[in-house]
């Protein structure tokens, strides 16, 4: 909180640049001086673009907004790791505390073949959304819900859907996973779902069009690296990749009866 | 006084218990063949739009959702924490959907329509139904029934919740409903669009003006109905607990094309914020309201400890319980640390200007969970355990255990955005600008003074009056997208059915193309001298510090021709890089910043003629003796609802509130 721990440190920062999703890219090398170790990570691309414009250049552009690691719009792979060196927080939620005075810090985007560059360091991630219109939610029309408290779910199980549901849609494990696979997140949703009896109706449709939909976008296949856990921002687990593989082998093989 | 004739609030006639219930069961519907050929334009993709877009289409009537992140997913609904409320007395409290109707008005110091929230708490459980319904994972009790908790403003427990994240859990429902009717087809989804002016023909609105943010091109959309549900406008004081991108745009160029603007000066500044760490700073993090359950909330009695804490000479730890001033406890007997969010800031503001402040800057307060840590979850634990006398040590690890399970998100937060560990030291906090319950001027129907444009959400000014209570946004949200709009558009629509498309070719949509254009142009020519961000802060700090959380006569006189100096200098020396067709976030923000301002004037002046103090509007000049905001209810009650008649130039309206189920009362929670 300011006060005594704030330390000013110099740090140089090589960062794609990349026009469009046409262009070839390549990396700028800025000096960043004098920057506060309370300062974000993103705040401190806001002095660097503040910097940039005043020079009559242009500045980076990066996906960003709540600020506080629950949207999941920013998506910078920093220093060879999505949402930079620090478990368990996504870019935005990184300060400069966790750099050292002296510190090149490479920032580039997300890179799969998935999730095109729209410029700099921004991706295009509609593939997600896709991946949810096929399948990641329960058929139910507004108005069609009986009281709340007629279903009962044990806490375990409410929790552990709970877990899976804190997916961000952020896509740091497609960018950490060497295969570019969507798995995590699309087992994520399989999960929530299909631990819930609201979603079990419809779970074995459910698993499979959402499943066909991943591959039709170009995401590559899982290796069980666990890569993707490691680099999840909010820990979702890679028991949920399990899960989905039995949900997806019972559901082919009744598909098949 | 008589409301303004152009002012028709559309309340329907007869009981209040019994007015919606009424109403629904006749208002005009619109046939499913018809519904095929009426489309309907959703600007938004947060709790309110998501819900409205996906229940519209289930129903039939053809959908576009526009958003300018780059997934609906994105909309900041998603960042709030607490819970949402619903009136289901699951806790055999005593809760009822007239409590909850009460404690919203009485919460809103009496300057909400009564008619809008007794509708909006009769549609609460029905919210809570359709969520978990949808697969929404609320926290559950083991007997595997849904939890409550409190929160501030109430003495019943209706708050439902999913950790710290229920606004993300929510949402994420919405946004799977909307994905599954974009996956049949029924809606069609335009991310990263932003939308840059309404359409009129012939009085009504006929469709929207958006810039495709990637290619920077712009498009008309024609529509039968436009639905505005684009959240609030507190980034107007740069510093918020808003998201960056959280813009005021859409509601503003909506007000300048006839939509009326309710009570632009009523702010919600939420007590429990990160406090301000240095000029660097972009935005404000908030600590959930859920947090004051169980913190308590001091400063040092005395000047010499709070120098000493605040220089680091001292650790409050050490400070002896005697020589702590719990001021909400002491001020508010009754409902203590959970008084309503404008109270506990204006408490808070008030200790620290009298020099109480526990940070170098004067300016935070300490949130403290050691006690219920220890005394209460910890002794629970250990009873539970068979440890008849716990130690110290044993109670804090015990009550430590179950503060994680509650809050550790929360804590997560506080201790990668401070560096500092709140399960060892206590929160520091301090008020921030975090909801806006002024927007556009809607009627029952959720309609703005321009017929065929709607506004739902935080967009519109309908059901806080002046201060909003926590865990009712969550609630309105819904409430508008799932329960009322589906309903109460009806009312238009079916006058619409013969209307057919609108070619976008036609002679207003081409204008009102060419004036988007224009503006944004204009802006990339001025290639002055200072960025966006540098008007933006300076906007900012005028509105924080003379139309935040105290305002008075002389400081909104200074402010209106600041914000016209600001203005001005914008336009002839801001400074905007790249192109119009290209991707071009800092022409985004430009623009979002030229509307901010002109706002910000507006906000001024309203909070200028409101000669009282009400919930989150606190003017100095009138307060009790004891520091408690004071009321004109014989000169005040009503909307004000303001018309946009040119630059720096407004015609107020007055919509009167009548109370005819409730005493209006003078608010106290001591």
């Amino acid at each position: 909180m300011g006060g005594t721990s704030e330390k000013m440190i110099n740090v140089t920062v090589k960062v794609w640049r990349q026009r469009n999703k046409n262009e070839k890219g390549t990396f700028e090398t800025h000096d960043m001086k004098g920057v506060s170790t309370d300062m974000s990570f993103l705040e401190m691309f806001d002095v660097l673009n503040e910097r940039l414009i005043n020079e009559g250049k242009d500045p980076v552009a990066f996906d960003h907004d709540c600020r506080e690691g629950i949207c999941g719009m920013c998506s910078m792979y920093i220093n060879g790791r999505p949402h930079g060196p620090k478990n368990a927080v996504t870019t935005c939620q990184l300060h400069m505390r966790s750099f050292s005075d002296g510190d090149t810090i490479v920032v580039e985007p997300w890179r799969s073949s998935a999730f095109p560059v729209v410029k700099d360091l921004v991706v295009e991630r509609a593939a997600f959304d896709r991946i949810i219109a096929a399948g990641g939610f329960v058929s139910v029309n507004t108005g069609n819900a009986k009281d709340a408290n007629n279903i009962l779910i044990p806490k375990p199980e409410a929790d552990e859907a709970f877990n899976a549901a804190a997916c961000i849609g952020c896509g740091a494990c497609v960018a950490a996973c060497k295969n570019g696979s969507a798995m995590l997140f699309v087992s994520a949703k399989v999960s929530q779902l299909a631990l819930l009896p609201q979603g079990k109706v419809e779970a074995q449709k459910r698993v499979l069009d959402m499943v066909h939909q991943m591959d039709i976008e170009g995401f590559g296949n899982c290796t069980n690296t666990g890569a993707c856990e490691a680099e999840c921002p909010k820990g979702i687990s890679l028991e949920n990749i399990a899960r989905m593989n039995r949900e997806y082998v019972f559901a082919s093989a009744n598909e098949k009866k | 006084m008589a409301s303004s004739p152009k002012l028709n609030a559309k309340i329907p006639a007869g009981q209040l218990e019994l007015k919606w219930t009424n109403y629904r069961s006749t208002v005009h519907l619109v046939n499913p063949a018809n519904k095929r050929s009426l489309e309907v334009l959703v600007v938004g993709s947060g709790l309110a739009g998501a819900s409205a877009a996906a229940t519209l289409a289930e129903m039939g009537y053809k959908v576009k959702v526009f958003c300018f992140q780059d997934s609906p997913r994105r909309a900041h609904s998603i960042a709030a924490q607490g819970g949402v409320n619903a009136a289901k007395n699951y806790q055999n409290d005593g809760d009822s959907v007239y409590r909850l109707f009460y404690d919203t008005i009485k919460g809103g110091d009496y300057r909400a329509r009564e008619a809008n929230v007794h509708r909006l708490s009769e549609v609460s459980g029905s919210i809570i139904d359709q969520c978990v319904a949808q697969g929404v994972p609320f926290a559950r009790e083991y007997g595997g029934m849904l939890s409550n908790r409190s929160f501030g403003g109430t003495q019943v427990q209706r708050t439902f919740y999913a950790a710290g994240q229920t606004g993300q859990q929510l949402l994420l429902g919405a946004y799977s409903a909307l994905q599954r009717q974009v996956g049949m087809g029924a809606v069609k989804l335009l991310a990263r669009h932003e939308m840059l002016d309404v359409v009129n023909i012939d009085g009504k609105c006929r469709g929207i003006i958006a810039r495709d943010l990637i290619s920077g091109k712009l498009e008309r959309h024609f529509g039968h109905a436009v639905l505005l549900c684009t959240g609030g406008y507190g980034n107007v004081f740069f510093l918020s607990t808003n998201a960056m991108g959280s813009n005021v745009t859409a509601a503003w160029k909506a007000h300048k094309k006839g939509a009326f603007f309710g009570n632009p000066c009523y702010t919600q500044i939420h007590p429990t914020c990160i406090p301000v760490s240095g000029d660097h700073q972009s935005k404000l993090t908030l600590m959930s309201e859920s947090l004051r359950n169980d913190g308590r909330i001091w400063v040092p009695k005395s000047k010499e400890h709070a120098q000493a804490i605040a220089s680091g000479k001292m650790n409050p730890n050490d400070l002896k319980e005697e020589d702590r001033d719990y001021y909400l406890e002491r001020r508010y007997p009754a409902f203590g640390n959970l008084v309503p969010r404008d109270v506990a800031s204006r408490a808070a503001k008030e200790r620290c200007d009298a020099g109480f402040g526990v940070n170098a800057t004067g300016q935070a307060v300490y949130l403290d969970f050691a006690f219920n840590m220890k005394y209460k979850y910890g002794k629970i634990e250990a009873t539970k355990k068979g440890i008849e006398n716990p130690t110290e040590e044993q109670m804090t690890e015990f009550g430590q255990a179950v503060i994680k399970e509650k809050y550790g998100n929360l804590f997560d937060m506080y201790e990668q955005i401070t560096g500092v560990n709140p399960y060892k030291n206590p929160m520091m906090i301090y008020p921030a600008v975090h909801y806006t319950m002024g927007g556009l001027w809607v009627d029952y129907n959720l309609m703005t003074t321009v017929p065929g444009l709607y506004a739902l959400g935080e967009a519109n000014f309908s059901d806080h009056g002046a201060n909003r209570l926590g865990a009712s946004a969550l609630m309105q949200g819904l409430a508008d997208g799932y329960f009322v709009i589906p309903y109460t558009i009806g009312e238009y629509l079916a006058e619409e059915i013969r209307t057919k498309a609108i070619p976008t070719d036609s002679e207003a949509f081409v204008k009102a193309e060419q004036e988007v254009s224009d503006r944004l142009n204009k802006l990339l020519s001025i290639k002055g001298t200072k960025t966006v961000d540098y008007f933006h802060k300076r906007l900012g700090k005028a509105m924080w510090d003379k139309c935040g959380m105290a305002r008075n006569a002389e400081g909104l006189k200074w402010a209106i021709e600041e914000i016209k100096k600001i203005r001005s200098e914008f336009w002839s020396d801001v400074r905007v890089p790249g192109a119009l067709n290209e991707f071009n976030p800092e022409l985004e923000k430009a623009g979002r910043v030229a509307d901010f301002i002109e706002l910000g004037e507006l906000m001024c002046m309203d909070a200028l003629h409101r000669n009282e103090s009400c919930g989150g509007h606190f003017r100095e000049e009138y307060q009790t003796e004891e520091g408690e905001a004071n009321r004109d209810d014989e000169k005040f009650a009503y909307v004000a609802a303001w018309e946009y008649k040119g630059e720096s130039n407004f015609e107020l309206h007055k919509e009167e509130l009548k109370y005819e189920n409730i005493k209006i009362a003078a608010r106290s929670y001591k």
